[in-house]
């Protein structure tokens, strides 16, 4: 017994007449149905082309329109001439003009021959089918669709939605219990005769010529009334998009499609010259040539479907730039912004890079430049350190910074004083973790005041600032539409159990690393905070966010007798 | 007038240019093009005292006009690609480059142009957008070294709601010369690549078009994108700066570009550690998001 193809051709005839002729050259009888459409030259040029090959029939009887019953005619008819002039094919293949075997003819021979009463179609019920574009299942089998899907999208729909709304529905004959699969399958002689020669068949297809695309489901439902084995499977890879149109195989998909080990694939490329002088050939190719193995290309079209529909997280280019509000998160990859332990902290990012392998960035928002890690005037990707080009766009600059280090953790500083128009959006994003310790910033000019040529009221001024900066910041980072995970604690909670909070902030950064911190960073002298802030209050204004002075000081004359605090002198 | 646009093919994929003084990167312009298939160049020749219009009038596949009205009047040569575009593009998928761009896209190796539109097509696609990349040597420009870097991560988009398009700027020229004034950094959008119709044009170079509908070249997901690799910075871009600060060619406000004209005479290193070099992969680049596959395997 020998295998015969049912080929369905409308376009890209030439290489249709390439792959009829390979077949019949190998004793597979193939039958070919030309679209009516396509114009008369054409169908003649290719039946020239195919003329000296005695098992080759083309026949030309409908005009195929997508999704219609007369795929399923042009496919009964060209099945009924295989069966009539082939006794000697035992299974039928259906394919397109468009299809490429994927192994030599021989093979598929072979394993049909070892599975002589097995038919090969998917056929799955409504309520377990997954891959409808449109939702439209069962409803395939119930509802009238009288107007063209495609050329038609607006009325269709509409007709659907009123026959649903009235309630209407077509009764589907008792004989049958409806089943959807791929169009493309390969059945055993006796089951395509037992569906072609049915006694009711007027009446099947009557039904099914006003089912919705009955090319899923015509054979699909059939062979469950007659097969003895099915294999709910197709024989044919194809893959679609996420429109539901098929996608199409390049030449740079041959190593892809050998190793696939399926016998047929469709669609492909009609320029797609080196597969077609690869597959139209007897040479096995390298591989083992078991079992059809697609699950290699249906990882890679799931993951451009993936691609197409979401995108790849944080990247924003040419032709990928969600709406910011309708992103989950908006940078590639987890960050970490700290604000207050760098001046709390003598070389605090040299000592938490050294602590966690991570790339500890300075102040990326301050004013005079974004202090990369290392001092570098250029970072990733070309970053500059230009603040004028940051602020132009700040967004853009963070999210280009989580970008560019994709794999390694970024942590950066910030302070009251930075550019606080990034923070909308890192308060909005689930990849950020901020820590603030609050009134931090009255250090620096703590030390500061206590010089003898200092300026109180430059000082005052500054600090009022930092301190109206700071609650801005704060307020922005506590909405309720905040997404990034925030500590805050004041100056005086955190120097309460210092140790313990930092301990957390690094536990936080770099999870899954459980390091006890056993070398504490030396903290600054913070002998003149305390009559600073005194003296800021003196002066009318009221330094809120370090917490309560007089627990501040308490804390740092008993923490230098406790020994709780290590104090660098 | 060289070339008979009679010659057309209803599928052949049209190449439009206008170009002034282009010798030395025509023939690696054109090769690169018709590698990728695409049949005819239809040139605009604005002056050229250099060779360029007899050369290009000795190749099969270019028809060229020779026109000597000066560049500043045509609006930067975008009236005549717009006249010959409508005159001769309809229909046809038309791709509008200067003579420095070179289009790349996925694949790009092993599927021509072709496989391409088919897709863009398939999808209903009628504009395919490409941003400017532009390379550099390393070591300065003088020195002639290959343009074989470029900046891989530091492009700032912003919408453009009117025109319903993206406005991308960032790259070399933004971080040496624009560093005090990102706004008028060069616009790197681009969309080359149209199936035209008679009544779509070109509105801002080929940054946009009208009607607006057609700058959509992306969405929330990955739209399939190509890149113009900007073979600009070579030693001879410090001749051609001087030239064209003379000529005050550029639309607009011309005085606005002086400093950048300057800073390029200037013989500046656009190269730094961080400089990212082309592996000539389309992957590299689809990799480091510059440009995207979307749903095209």
């Amino acid at each position: 017994m020998t295998v015969g193809f049912v080929l369905l051709c409308h376009q890209s005839l030439g290489r249709a007449a390439q792959v009829a002729a390979h077949l019949a050259e190998r004793d597979c009888p193939v039958v070919v149905h030309v679209d009516t459409r396509v114009s008369a030259a054409d169908r003649g040029a290719f039946a020239e082309k195919l003329k000296g090959l005695a098992n080759v029939r083309v026949i030309s009887r409908q005009a195929c329109e997508w999704g219609t019953w007369s795929i399923v005619q042009a496919t009964l008819d060209a099945a009924g001439v295989m069966l009539r002039d082939f006794p000697g094919v035992g299974h039928v293949f259906l394919a397109s003009g468009s299809c490429l075997p994927l192994r030599p003819v021989q093979a598929l021979r072979d394993y049909l021959g070892q599975r002589p009463d097995t038919d090969f179609i998917e056929s799955v019920t409504t309520e377990d089918v997954g891959w409808t574009v449109g939702g439209l299942d069962i409803e395939r089998f119930t509802l009238r669709f009288p107007v063209s899907w495609r050329k038609h999208r607006r009325l269709f729909d509409t007709y659907v939605r009123l026959q649903r709304r009235v309630g209407f529905r077509r009764r589907i004959p008792q004989a049958i219990t409806p089943h959807l699969g791929s169009q493309w399958w390969c059945l055993t002689r006796d089951t395509l005769a037992a569906i072609l020669e049915a006694d009711d068949r007027p009446e099947i297809d009557r039904y099914f010529r006003r089912v919705w695309i009955p090319d899923e489901s015509y054979f699909q439902t059939l062979a469950r009334r007659y097969a003895r084995r099915i294999e709910s499977r197709s024989l044919t890879l194809s893959k679609f998009d996420v429109h539901g149109r098929p996608h199409l195989f390049y030449d740079d998909h041959l190593q892809l499609l050998r190793r696939s080990d399926c016998f047929v694939a469709r669609k492909i490329w009609p320029g797609a010259g080196a597969l077609y002088t690869a597959f139209l050939s007897d040479d096995p190719g390298q591989g083992a040539h078991g079992e059809p193995n697609p699950g290699k290309i249906d990882r890679l079209f799931a993951k451009a479907t993936e691609r197409r529909v979401k995108g790849r997280t944080g990247l924003y280019m040419q032709s990928r730039f969600p709406r910011p509000d309708r992103v989950n998160a908006r940078t590639a990859a987890p960050y970490a912004v700290l604000q207050g332990l760098d001046v709390l902290f003598a070389d605090f990012e040299g000592w938490l890079s050294r602590l966690t392998g991570s790339r500890v960035h300075g102040r990326l928002f301050g004013a005079e430049r974004a202090a990369f890690a290392g001092g570098e005037q250029v970072f990733n990707g070309g970053l500059s350190d230009s603040p004028i080009l940051r602020d132009y766009n700040p967004q853009a600059f963070l999210a280009n910074l989580i970008w560019n280090t994709r794999g390694e953790r970024q942590i950066f500083q910030f302070a009251p004083q930075d550019n606080l128009a990034i923070l909308p959006f890192v308060a909005t994003d689930p990849q950020a973790y901020m820590a603030v310790v609050s009134g931090a910033w009255a250090i620096p000019l703590a030390m500061q005041a206590v010089r003898p040529d200092a300026d109180f009221v430059a000082l005052r001024r500054e600090a009022a600032l930092l301190q109206r900066q700071e609650t801005e910041a704060l307020d922005l980072l506590s909405q309720p539409t905040s997404k990034a995970r925030l500590r805050h604690w004041s100056l005086v909670e955190f120097l309460e159990r210092a140790q313990d909070h930092l301990q957390l902030v690094v536990d936080e950064i770099s999870p899954g690393t459980a390091r006890r911190l056993t070398d504490m960073p030396q903290m600054v002298d913070l002998t003149p905070l305390p009559q600073f802030l005194q003296a800021l209050r003196n002066e009318g204004m009221q330094p809120v966010l370090a917490g309560d002075l007089g627990d501040l000081e308490a804390l740092i004359q008993g923490g230098e007798k406790r020994g709780r605090l290590r104090v660098a002198k | 007038m060289a070339g008979d646009p009679a010659s057309i093919d209803r599928l052949d994929i049209l190449v439009f240019c206008t170009l002034r003084n282009e010798i030395a990167r025509l023939p690696g312009f054109l090769a690169h093009h018709r590698a990728l298939g695409v049949r005819r160049f239809l040139i605009v020749d604005n002056a050229s005292t250099d060779g360029s219009a007899d050369f290009l009038a000795d190749q099969g596949d270019v028809i060229l006009w020779r026109a000597e009205a000066s560049y500043r009047l045509a609006r930067f040569g975008m009236d005549w690609i717009n006249h010959l575009l409508a005159r001769y593009g309809q229909g046809h998928w038309c791709l509008t480059l200067d003579a420095d761009e070179r289009l790349v896209y996925p694949y790009w190796q092993t599927r021509p142009l072709s496989a391409l539109t088919e897709w863009l097509e398939s999808q209903g696609r009628e504009a395919f957008g490409a941003m400017m990349l532009d390379l550099y040597p390393k070591g300065p420009l003088s020195a002639g070294g290959g343009l074989e870097w470029f900046d891989a991560g530091n492009y700032v988009i912003q919408r453009k709601p009117g025109l319903n398009c993206l406005w991308l700027q960032g790259g070399p020229r933004a971080r040496a010369f624009f560093a005090d004034k990102p706004r008028q950094a060069p616009t790197l959008t681009k969309i080359p690549l149209v199936r035209w119709h008679w009544r779509y044009a070109y509105h801002n170079a080929t940054h946009s078009l009208l009607p607006p509908r057609l700058n959509a070249v992306y969405d929330k997901g990955e739209l399939t994108s190509g890149l113009l690799l900007h073979d600009k910075f070579r030693p001879l871009v410090l001749d051609k700066s001087a030239e064209e600060k003379f000529r005050r060619a550029h639309f607009g406000r011309p005085e606005d570009f002086d400093p950048y004209y300057d800073s390029l005479i200037a013989d500046p290193e656009l190269w730094h550690p961080h400089s990212t070099r082309l592996t000539g992969s389309w992957r590299q680049l689809e990799a480091l998001g510059l440009m995207s596959r979307g749903g095209w395997v």
